[in-house]
């Protein structure tokens, strides 16, 4: 057999780009090769970055989709910062993704897009296919002829077989990287039937057989699989995890869950994916706007559901005057914020940190409330069930900041048993206790105040957003005690950092450097961190997932290090906190491109940094 | 439970805050009347809630005896879809008024009345800002002076009747914060529609516009100025040897004289009617209004829809079925996955 005859070459890291037309499926073909990728047994990451709009013109730089996947036979941190393998579908996917090719990577064009006119389209003067020749491996194959010629005598239209031609791309993929196909195959027959399901299997395997075959491809690779925990797996994007973090949350605190929520870019398919559970329970509502999402959310809360609505910046804004009142009539709920680029609509698709100040300090007047982060796709599922457990156990709102980044990528994830997840039965006041009961009487710990339900007889009682008597709840405009409830208010949640555990370091506990970052960038400060050590520097990390309140042990930690170094997708927000609440220098390094850190971006900034003056 | 709901009177719902409304205004009349009624529902007090915004009319679920929250300034029908989502059993009312329902909660109010969620909504109307002292509502008259309109209020005005009928109200009613046994029969009908119920009545604000409604408030003129419905009954209106009634050609309705003697129905004057599942007959209602025609009080129009609430049950429940009780350690290992060993 001719496969045979091609040489297997091993490689430990690879990252590749699917780039096409926002119509050419490349969110799906990056997906199906995930999934492969994962069942071979690599560590992998994944960075889906595709355009606002649903079809932007054909063939144009605006309509350019791409999905990078990273994997490896060793534990990685990122989507890589530079691509070795683009797949590139037509001359503007090209030249959109280029520029992040890896110096000697290929790039596999479908040379049946590359006609002046395409060309032209994307913006080319010149063809750009000689000057590649030098630096890149160019791999003309074309797909289009190949695709047509594998689907011939079916009973499809030109254009349905054309819009198969990813299938064949990711078919060579497979080849190219030996990955099993089952698990696209199984995907496809439970997609489609008939002629389709027949098209697509077949160009898939054609794709396959085009690579054993092909004097194109002298060799393929194999990646092996990564030595990783022991336990079942399956890959996991934070929006997923999100929205099983919700669901989990009805199970294990044994509750009903309620979502309310108004459908925004990168949000929304969290209401879509717990709206396909409601057989747990869980009520969705898509409300009719940001406000009416968070005002039912506290409405259902108020009746006694696990509630929780997601949004992303511009909806989390309009959610936060609810937020203000959510704070003073102390009810427990989750508000989910999935940042994206502002201000404004901004990049509806691209990922930030923007929004931390906003959500600490972004309604009026002193309105304290939790926030916490996860740092990984998987990490919002514990962060999820985290928030619940707060907002239930003192009373409060909580908010959780994801990001673009987290909400689209795709990691491995350990399924975490159901049987060792935290359980926790929420105490409702009872009507036994209506001879005693007063709304705002705090647990004298941890302050807070019992969540009566309306249904138990004995407590009826009233709240509202008009300034509370202590203890009874009644509207009163006193002096002493608006002060009061302000200090109570902002004492209990600085409480909450009594049951945060203490900060553990990575790297030595005291020294030349401190990283310190929050949320998505986990993954870019890990790797940069370890190549700065790989290079001989002495450099230590932690990573808050509570930004409010903040560790209590932080002040101490940050301390302990000449020099303090914040990497942001943002100008500097959790930095000027940290300034603020500790009065350290702490040096701020920040990004805002839509994009998240490339691991060199921070490791060159961490080498500066130690050449500096403490 | 609900025989120890008959046993409550009306003292059982006064909660033990003062009420804090202005001397005269139409608000104390409203809650005397809900707190009346509030016993002969059958539901037991702790099923109760009563839910509002912001504004005069807002203060309202302080000053009840049951379970209360005043939230912000428009949203109130949200918050009570969230809550009555979560608990279906649950006696929900909404208070609001002309600048909370209709301005800043428009498109609130709008949602929760076509979506049909079990409540009722009280929208006070006294065509006024009274909590900000004044200003024009969306219910004002144009050329209406206030101090941010000194010249005249130049905006059209909204008719909270119509507004509900074009959401797809499937209760809608008006009444008289003083014409107590009237209104005490509308919320009573009201509770007892399943589906949204809006009532529209109309309140004077003694403060800032006192005689909005002042022929319909007065007994003596009310007769002249207030069409009664009563389903099944012609659209008559008036006083002995005054009387008139409502006749309508082509959808528009015009008044006609009647003799004492006559008998309205065969001089053609329209039976009422207010379960008409086009509402065109409705919005002819709606168009009656001072002082060229009488203003309608009572149940403009009554049909049954589906609610919300019982939707959602029905597709949880449905999806139990289907699917049985949700798994959730088979939810986390749904899909593609793989061991490591």
């Amino acid at each position: 057999m001719s496969a045979d005859a091609k040489e297997i070459l091993q490689l430990d890291d690879v990252a590749i780009r699917f780039a096409g037309d926002s119509g050419d499926g490349m969110q799906l073909t990056g997906t199906k090769f995930t999934d492969e990728t994962a069942l071979a047994g690599n560590d992998l990451s994944t960075y889906p970055d595709f355009p606002a709009e649903i079809r932007a013109p054909a063939g144009t730089m605006a309509g350019v989709s791409g999905y990078q996947i990273h994997f490896s036979s060793h534990d990685i941190h990122t989507p890589a910062d530079r691509v070795d393998l683009l797949i590139a579908f037509n001359p503007a996917a090209l030249r959109a993704n280029v520029d992040d090719m890896r110096s000697q990577g290929m790039v596999i064009i479908n040379s049946d897009a590359f006609t002046s006119k395409a060309m032209a389209r994307a913006g080319y003067d010149e063809d750009p296919r000689p000057g590649l020749g030098d630096r890149y491996k160019l791999v003309e194959v074309p797909l289009t002829t190949l695709n047509r010629e594998a689907l011939q005598g079916l009973s499809l239209t030109q254009r349905e077989i054309d819009r198969c031609k990813n299938f064949f791309a990711l078919g060579l993929l497979c080849w190219l990287y030996s990955r099993p196909m089952e698990a696209t195959e199984r995907w496809l027959s439970t997609k489609f039937s008939g002629d389709v399901l027949e098209a697509n299997l077949r160009t898939l395997k054609a794709g396959f057989a085009f690579g054993e075959t092909t004097e194109l491809f002298p060799a393929h690779y194999v990646v092996p699989s990564a030595k990783i925990e022991a336990g079942t797996y399956r890959n996991i994007t934070g929006n997923t995890a999100l929205a099983w973090g919700i669901v989990a949350a009805g199970v294990q605190m044994n509750r009903p869950v309620y979502l309310g929520a108004y459908p925004i870019t990168p949000a929304s398919d969290v209401l879509h994916e717990v709206a396909r559970h409601r057989n747990f329970g869980v009520k969705t509502f898509q409300a009719e706007d940001e406000i009416a999402a968070a005002s039912s959310t506290i409405g259902a809360a108020f009746a006694g559901h696990l509630a929780v609505t997601i949004s992303s910046g511009p909806g989390f804004i309009l959610k936060q005057e609810a937020l203000g009142l959510a704070v003073m009539v102390e009810l427990p709920l989750v508000v989910i914020n999935v940042q994206r680029s502002g201000p404004a609509t901004g990049s509806p698709t691209k990922t930030e940190q923007g929004d931390l100040l906003a959500a600490l300090y972004g309604r009026h007047s002193q309105s304290p409330l939790p926030v916490l982060a996860p740092s990984t796709p998987s990490d919002c599922f514990s962060t999820v069930l985290e928030a619940f457990r707060i907002a239930v156990r003192f009373m409060t709102p909580v908010v959780v900041l994801s990001e673009g980044y987290l909400a689209n990528s795709a990691e491995p994830w350990k399924i975490p048993d159901v049987s060792e997840l935290e359980r926790s039965e929420i105490v409702f006041a009872k009507a036994e206790d209506a001879a005693t009961f007063e709304p705002y009487r705090r647990d004298p710990d941890i302050l807070a105040r019992p969540w009566a339900i309306p249904g138990t007889p004995g407590l009826e009682h009233r709240i509202g957003g008009l300034t509370k008597e202590d203890v009874t709840g009644n509207v009163v405009y006193g002096p002493e005690n608006h002060q009061r409830m302000v200090d109570l208010r902002a004492e209990k949640i600085a409480r909450i950092a009594d049951e945060i555990p203490a900060i553990a370091v990575e790297g030595p506990d005291s020294g030349p450097l401190l990283v310190v970052g929050w949320g998505g960038t986990l993954g870019s400060i890990t790797a940069a961190v370890e190549a700065a050590r790989a290079a001989g520097h002495t450099v230590s990390q932690i990573h808050l997932r509570h930004l409010n309140p903040l560790p209590a042990d932080l002040g101490d930690v940050l301390g302990r290090f000449e020099r303090v170094l914040c990497p942001e997708l943002n100008e500097g927000q959790l930095a000027m906190m940290l300034r603020s609440r500790y009065l350290l220098n702490v040096r701020s390094f920040s990004k805002i491109t839509g994009q998240p850190f490339k691991v060199w971006e921070i490791r060159e900034r961490i080498e500066a940094i130690l050449k500096e003056e403490p | 439970m609900a025989a120890a709901a008959e046993k409550l009177t009306r003292r059982d719902f006064v909660s033990g805050q003062d009420v804090r409304w202005c001397p005269g205004c139409g608000d104390y009349s409203i809650l005397a009347n809900v707190q009346r009624v509030m016993p002969e529902l059958g539901v037991p007090r702790e099923n109760i809630v009563f839910i509002s915004g912001i504004g005069c009319s807002s203060r309202f679920p302080y000053y009840m005896n049951t379970y209360g929250f005043h939230t912000i300034h428009g949203r109130a029908p949200a918050f009570a879809t969230g809550a009555k989502v979560a608990n279906p059993d649950l006696s929900m009312w909404i208070v609001t008024g002309d600048g909370d329902g209709l301005s800043i909660g428009g498109n609130h109010l709008l949602h929760v009345i076509r979506r049909n969620l079990d409540c009722q909504i009280l929208l006070f109307n006294n065509r006024v800002y009274g909590l900000t002292k004044g200003q024009y509502s969306p219910t004002s008259e144009r050329g209406m002076r206030t101090k941010s309109s000194p010249q005249g209020a130049i905006d059209h005005p909204i008719d909270p009747i119509s507004f509900a009928l074009g959401c797809g109200a499937t209760f809608v009613a008006r009444g008289i914060d003083v014409d107590a046994p009237h209104m005490q029969d509308v919320l009573r009908r009201a509770h007892a529609h399943k589906g949204t119920s809006f009532i529209e009545i109309l309140q004077n604000c003694p403060v800032f516009n006192d005689g909005a409604w002042g022929e319909l408030e007065d007994r003596k003129t009310r007769a002249e100025t207030a069409l009664v419905l009563e389903h099944g009954k012609p659209l008559v209106y008036g006083s002995p040897g005054r009387m008139k009634g409502i006749v309508l050609d082509q959808g528009v309705p015009s008044i006609i004289e009647l003799a004492d003697a006559d008998d309205p129905v065969e001089r053609g004057v329209v039976v009422h009617d207010e379960t008409h599942e086009t509402t065109s007959y409705a919005y002819a209602l709606a168009t009656l209004k001072r002082p060229e025609f009488p203003m309608p009080v009572g149940i403009i129009r009554q049909v049954e829809k589906p609610t919300y609430e019982s939707m959602l049950e029905d597709q949880v429940e449905e999806a139990i079925q289907k699917r049985g009780p949700g798994d959730l350690e088979a939810l986390l290992n749904s899909g593609d996955t793989w061991q490591v060993s």
